[in-house]
């Protein structure tokens, strides 16, 4: 019984994840307004770190942090190696957002229009 | 069972949010969207025994993503459709 | 047409993707002795750190940290330098209307209490969930929630990039005492205390803490940078 659960587990967090970066992937590639594509660089990153998270994690683990009456009892943790590297990358991913929406509020101000087609139009 | 119906529930509002932030064209509501798929995306990585994780995304991903969003949306277009008509009626008259 | 292709290139992608994480298998350890093995024993055993995070972030990769502080810098500068307006309006704000008095009185009552939040989370980044970026960015949010709530607030910028350099320069500084003491760049040169004690793990609390003023001063200067845009 335990065992089904977990397929049915490993089905759903997977799947949400990799959804995740196809719907991003599909906002960032298709539409027109450039905030929109920003939007979705974001939501590519949340189902970035959310693949990451999930690939460390062990059947009936507990959290990485050791307490004074239980030092030996690393054999039943987590791998904490993914989330150090997605700590990283969650503050990196704000600050190249940021910039770019800085860029975008640049590029209104010189052409007044947010369109991409509009934008490649206008170049004298 | 209740864990696994509950993770199932915060997997579908995840996407549902996702999706509901790229189909529509008032983009408050959009960014707003994005707010919740940040704070689902913290209940999950508690789950998965992560809690430092859970504190980082929390604080970045809802807070100061959405202030960022809407600083932009003030200074630039509300809708997706919103264009200055400025440039249209010029090559519309010439 | 081209929303055919993309949703055909997708579809390819994701069933690449998805049978290569399926045969990789959720919850069970694959990798029988992995690095985590080395990191696990020796947090406790070298370094007296309770949070396995921090000493691999601080200590044991400690490299990486000071790159990405390094990033988080060059976009708080590429910001101020991409938004840049001779500054005759330095009162105005993109705000429209002046905050209403619920949200008035109650920043004022909650100022205190999240910047203490957020300095007991990176002060007590080495014992519990928490530490520097986490600490950083709770501060930032409690300068955030007094800067759209009252329009004259403001916060002096040469302080900001004083303690912003002070941090970064005193960092690299340590890492250069350990260069000198013990051989490598960012190695512990000072005594390990006992698990558990506020003064334990050498020279890591002292990294965290320059690292959490850091990041709290750069987000402060973005978003105050971001706030007083106006058209």
């Amino acid at each position: 019984m335990k065992h089904e659960l977990f397929e049915i587990l490993q089905f759903g967090i997977y799947s949400a994840s990799i959804l995740l970066i196809l719907i991003g992937l599909y906002a960032a590639l298709t539409k027109r307004s450039l905030i929109k594509i920003v939007i979705g660089l974001s939501i590519i990153d949340a189902g970035i770190h959310l693949l990451l998270v999930a690939i460390g994690y062990i059947n009936m683990g507990t959290a990485p942090i050791f307490s004074p009456g239980y030092e030996d009892a690393a054999a039943t943790m987590v791998d904490p190696v993914p989330q150090a590297l997605v700590l990283t990358a969650i503050v990196i991913g704000f600050a190249v957002t940021a910039v770019a929406l800085s860029l975008v509020i640049r590029l209104y101000r010189h052409h007044h229009t947010l369109e991409i087609d509009e934008i490649k139009n206008l170049k004298w | 069972m209740i864990y696994l119906i509950l993770v199932f529930f915060l997997l579908l509002l995840m996407l549902g949010a996702a999706v509901y932030a790229i189909v529509q064209k008032d983009l408050l509501y959009a960014v707003i969207a994005t707010g919740v798929i940040s704070l689902v995306l913290t209940a999950l990585f508690y789950m998965l025994q992560a809690p430092d994780v859970a504190l980082t995304e929390a604080a970045i991903g809802v807070a100061l993503t959405t202030i960022i969003f809407i600083i932009t949306i003030r200074n630039t277009v509300r809708h997706e459709d919103d264009y200055n008509k400025k440039d249209d009626l010029k090559s519309a008259i010439e | 047409m081209k929303k055919f292709i993309v949703i055909l290139m997708l579809a390819v992608l994701g069933y690449y993707l998805g049978t290569t994480f399926y045969s990789l298998g959720f919850g069970d350890a694959r990798f029988e002795h992995g690095v985590k093995d080395y990191y696990l024993e020796n947090t406790v055993s070298q370094l007296n750190v309770a949070n396995t995070i921090t000493s691999i972030i601080v200590s044991f990769r400690g490299f990486d940290t000071l790159g990405e502080v390094t990033v988080l810098f060059l976009a708080a500068t590429a910001l101020g330098g991409i938004l840049y307006k001779k500054r005759h309006h330095i009162g105005d704000r993109s705000v429209l209307f002046p905050a209403s008095s619920i949200v008035r009185s109650g920043s004022k009552l909650l100022f205190p209490a999240v910047i203490l939040l957020g300095v007991y989370v990176f002060i007590h980044g080495h014992l519990s969930p928490g530490g520097g970026f986490q600490g950083g960015t709770i501060v930032a949010t409690g300068f955030l929630l007094m800067l759209l709530a009252y329009q004259d607030f403001t916060v002096s910028h040469h302080i900001l990039s004083f303690v912003e350099s002070f941090a970064g320069i005193f960092f690299v500084a340590i890492g250069l005492l350990g260069f000198i003491n013990g051989g490598t760049f960012l190695q512990n040169f000072m005594p390990v205390g006992t698990l558990n004690d506020l003064f334990s793990g050498g020279v890591i609390p002292i990294i965290y803490i320059l690292v959490g003023f850091k990041v709290a001063a750069e987000l402060t200067g973005l978003i105050y940078t971001v706030l007083n845009e106006k058209d």
